[in-house]
């Protein structure tokens, strides 16, 4: 009786303490998805575009460069997860979900350089993306990214 | 100087082009030892010592290209862009370039 219970004991430990490891993380992705919707919106009405010319009609002053960065760690759950995925291809949600908060983060970063200087548009935006690699060759780290644009204050648009 | 990304200043006009300045820095792109990044194998989220890590690197960056281009006469650098591109396995290279002219506000 005590045989059975220590190795359900032995198993049934280190299950636990890798499902509370992996709640946490959820968690902690799911507050930052929140925290990210909730900064999208305040910073929503700060006009951002790729174009590089602006409209004919607008007036723009104090141009200068605003930047964002954000680097968003790989943990072994979602790699697992890929892993799995290689066996039948298709999406790989875990790491869709990665590279979104790590490019919203960058993004909301940059908007917030701009809005602390006064700006209501960032224009010429470009997003670099770059990956980290992990503590072994050839697996993820992590993935940066790097948002970057001209904030200006914009009249008659 | 003036640092933007844009090709043109609205209200100003490039009376001469310096030519092209650049910058650049070196650094690690892999976690190596780190034993905070190993936790955050586990657990995800950002990796704040290596966002640090980055934002310096990309003001040093900057910080040389304006340092070129101040160099050369210019007071403003147009068109900046960054690459990104892979030294080593360990090291990736920041590069940021742009280019230097000078400028005047239109009359």
């Amino acid at each position: 009786m005590s045989e059975t219970a220590s190795v359900l004991v032995g198993a049934g430990v280190p299950v636990i303490l890798l499902l509370i490891v992996y709640l946490i993380g959820r968690a902690a992705e799911s507050s930052h998805l929140a925290r990210l919707d909730n900064d999208e919106r305040e910073l929503a009405d700060i006009v951002m575009s790729d174009l590089k010319r602006l409209p004919d009609n607008w007036r723009a002053t104090d141009l200068h460069l605003v930047t964002g960065v954000a680097v968003i760690a790989t943990d072994y759950f979602k790699v697992f997860a890929a892993s799995l995925r290689n066996i039948v291809g298709g999406r790989v949600w875990s790491f869709e979900t990665l590279v979104s908060r790590a490019r919203r983060e960058a993004i909301v970063r940059m908007l917030r350089e701009a809005r602390d200087a006064g700006a209501n548009a960032v224009w010429t935006v470009r997003i670099e993306t770059a990956t980290i690699q992990g503590k072994r060759q050839g697996k993820s780290g992590g993935v940066e990214v790097m948002a970057y644009g001209t904030a200006m204050k914009v009249t008659g648009g | 100087m003036i640092v933007v990304n844009t090709e043109y200043l609205p209200g100003m006009s490039i009376v001469e082009v310096k030519g092209l300045v650049q910058g650049s820095t070196v650094r690690a792109k892999h976690m190596g030892r780190d034993i905070a990044a190993g936790i955050k194998n586990l657990f995800g989220g950002e990796l704040k010592g290596y966002t640090e890590l980055l934002v310096e690197s990309r003001r040093e960056a900057v910080r040389r290209m304006i340092a070129q281009a101040t160099d050369l006469g210019a007071n403003a650098v147009l068109n900046v862009r960054f690459a990104t591109s892979s030294i080593t396995a360990g090291a990736a290279e920041l590069y940021a370039y742009g280019t230097a002219v000078v400028v005047v506000e239109q009359a």
